[in-house]
């Protein structure tokens, strides 16, 4: 194909229609853009929990040597699981506390299956830390429950927030009785 | 003609085909430096150095680290008592990584003081504040990677910060963490990343060095040169002057290692790491303190994750927020006074991190944290308006008469 000097059609126009060659350029692109991203899923879903980790997500807990006022700590997917034997001056606590003095509100009942158990993921809602007040000699807080000695959150005998700069209260984790005296804490994936 | 050596002709010959030689000459030898730089511009190269240091030390420490949760703590134990030179090797790379903050600290308040950030050194300056935040990131996972208790609860606390973003921030927590809670997973890709990232800051120096020869330094009058006697090459005045520095580098660095290797560190993070018991006082490592107490500053968690975070990112907006157009602070009196105030300020931020967020920490804390915004959002701006500077030197020469 020749072109003759004469016949030069100019160049740059103001406006120009989209050619064909425009539209395979971009629909090129977008579909080359889509591949990257569609590589790229794998890689960073790899850093997700792998499926041993997950395999650990069930454990089963015998309650029956725990004394009301006694705790104990399980591990439940590598985090420490709170579980106390609350005393019925701790239930009444936990049970009539107005809802309007509380950070983030719930009821106690929403937070309990049976209301002498209070199950939590012992970790702080703020920055992660675990909480005192599992051992008798620990400090409870103005709240008898837990106090995170890093930043200062103070939570109740429910496990909710009460004071300090955690937001949410103490997560309660899936669990459900098998007996009276054994729970398992935890769902099968 | 006489014949010209070997070697002559065999760089001539190397050079036609690859002109590495040239270059350097042209970087590094001929390369023009206002000849009137103080001793503060010599930690630009100092931090290069510093970085070249700890990669050095870090590649050595690689051979004998075991990056599993079980056995990383044993494994640097085994560095310490075991390895040959092996407690030499790990107290540079440790005493290296704050040391290299200090001198970077440095860098960038001579930056700050000396408007080094104006046009035409906008991007200079940002490409600088860029291997800042890797160079924070490379830290904090290196903190991570002996698995003491400090280690552990130091990576629970920060990578909890993500926690605090609505909706998507648990997810992705436990995408960091690769598990439920930080653990073997997390130590692994830690060690990766703490690998990967040096690498980026040596490509992202490489930019800032394109960019610093684009327009070359800045100086303490704070106006560009006029006339080719303004300058002198960098070899050998400023190759001889930056050696010096270094030279007294070493002396600072070797009394850390040899007299107290420990200094910076926490005690703590010599028992293993236990996900059951949280230390009483968790603190970052003393460089990170300023931010640490500025994230404490605020009693809300999201809103002191975001203010830390803007503590650093305000460093990228630097160039417009600051409106005077006279660079130097030799020239600008008020400017003066809030940069020097601001270089206190960071300290009460660093003492009051280091403390327990109790009593008038908590008060001095928050202060300090308005002071240090201000700074920037407020002082930046209204100074380049209100202030009155002093008269600026014409030239290099005019300067030179002023001081005798």
């Amino acid at each position: 194909m020749t072109t003759s000097p004469k016949k030069k059609a100019p160049i740059r126009q103001e406006k120009k229609e989209p050619t064909r060659r425009d539209f395979l350029t971009l629909t090129a692109t977008a579909m080359g853009g889509l591949g990257v991203a569609a590589m790229a899923w794998p890689f960073i879903n790899s850093m997700n929990p792998a499926a041993d980790v997950l395999a650990q997500a069930v454990i089963e807990i015998d309650l029956s040597s725990i004394e009301p006022g006694q705790a104990i700590t399980a591990v439940w997917q590598e985090k420490p699981v709170f579980i106390r034997h609350r005393t019925p001056v701790e239930i009444k606590e936990a049970e009539t506390v107005d809802m309007a003095l509380l950070p983030d509100p719930e009821t106690d009942q929403k937070r309990v299956i049976d209301s002498q158990w209070i199950v939590v993921v012992g970790i702080c809602t703020h920055l992660g830390c675990i909480p005192l007040g599992q051992k008798s000699g620990d400090p409870k807080g103005n709240y008898g429950g837990w106090f995170c000695p890093c930043h200062g959150s103070a939570y109740d005998t429910s496990g909710r927030i009460r004071q300090g700069p955690a937001p949410t209260n103490l997560a309660v984790p899936p669990y459900e009785f098998l007996t009276s005296t054994q729970i398992r804490i935890g769902k099968e994936v | 003609m006489a014949k010209q050596p070997i070697h002559t002709r065999l760089v001539k010959w190397i050079d036609y085909r690859l002109p590495v030689f040239t270059f350097l000459s042209h970087a590094l030898e001929k390369y023009p430096t206002p000849r009137n730089l103080n001793y503060l511009w010599s930690f630009g190269s100092l931090a290069g150095i510093i970085l070249v240091l700890m990669m050095a030390t870090g590649i050595f420490l690689a051979m004998h680290y075991d990056p599993n949760a079980q056995y990383a703590f044993s494994s640097v134990e085994h560095i310490m008592r075991d390895v040959n030179y092996g407690w030499l090797i790990r107290y540079l790379h440790m005493n290296g990584a704050s040391l290299f903050f200090i001198v970077v600290y440095i860098h960038m308040l001579r930056g700050l003081y000396y408007g080094s950030y104006k046009k035409p050194r906008e991007l200079l300056w940002i490409m600088g504040v860029v291997i800042f935040l890797i160079m924070m990131a490379t830290a904090f996972m290196g903190y991570v990677l002996p698995w003491g208790q400090m280690s552990f609860w130091g990576a629970t606390v920060i990578t909890n910060l993500f926690s605090a973003i609505p909706i998507i921030g648990e997810s992705i927590v436990s995408w960091l963490w690769g598990g439920f809670a930080v653990g073997g997973p997390t130590l692994n890709r830690f060690y990766a990343l703490h690998y990967l990232f040096p690498f980026l800051i040596v490509a992202i120096v490489g930019l800032h060095l394109i960019a610093l020869h684009q327009h070359r330094s800045n100086n303490p009058i704070g106006i560009e040169p006029t006339k080719p006697k303004d300058c002198v090459p960098f070899h050998p005045f400023y190759t001889i002057k930056d050696l010096f520095c270094l030279g007294v580098f070493a002396l600072v660095l070797s009394a850390f290692i040899f007299f107290m290797p420990n200094f910076f560190g926490e005690a703590v993070n010599y028992d293993p790491a236990n996900p059951l018991v949280t230390p009483a006082h968790i603190v970052p490592e003393w460089y990170f303190l300023p931010y640490y107490a500025i994230l404490r500053a605020v009693p809300s968690k999201l809103g002191g994750v975001v203010l830390m975070f803007a503590s650093v990112f305000v460093l990228f907006v630097v160039p417009w927020l600051d409106t005077c157009k006279v660079k130097s602070a030799r020239y600008r009196p008020l400017y003066r006074i809030v940069f020097w105030t601001f270089l206190a300020d960071c300290i009460v931020l660093g003492w009051v991190g280091a403390n327990p967020p109790e009593g008038y920490f908590i008060l001095i804390g928050r202060l300090a944290t308005v002071y240090y915004f201000a700074f920037f959002v407020l002082f930046m701006p209204l100074l380049g308006k209100f202030e009155r500077t002093l008269p600026v030197p014409e030239s290099f020469d005019a300067a030179k008469r002023c001081r005798l």
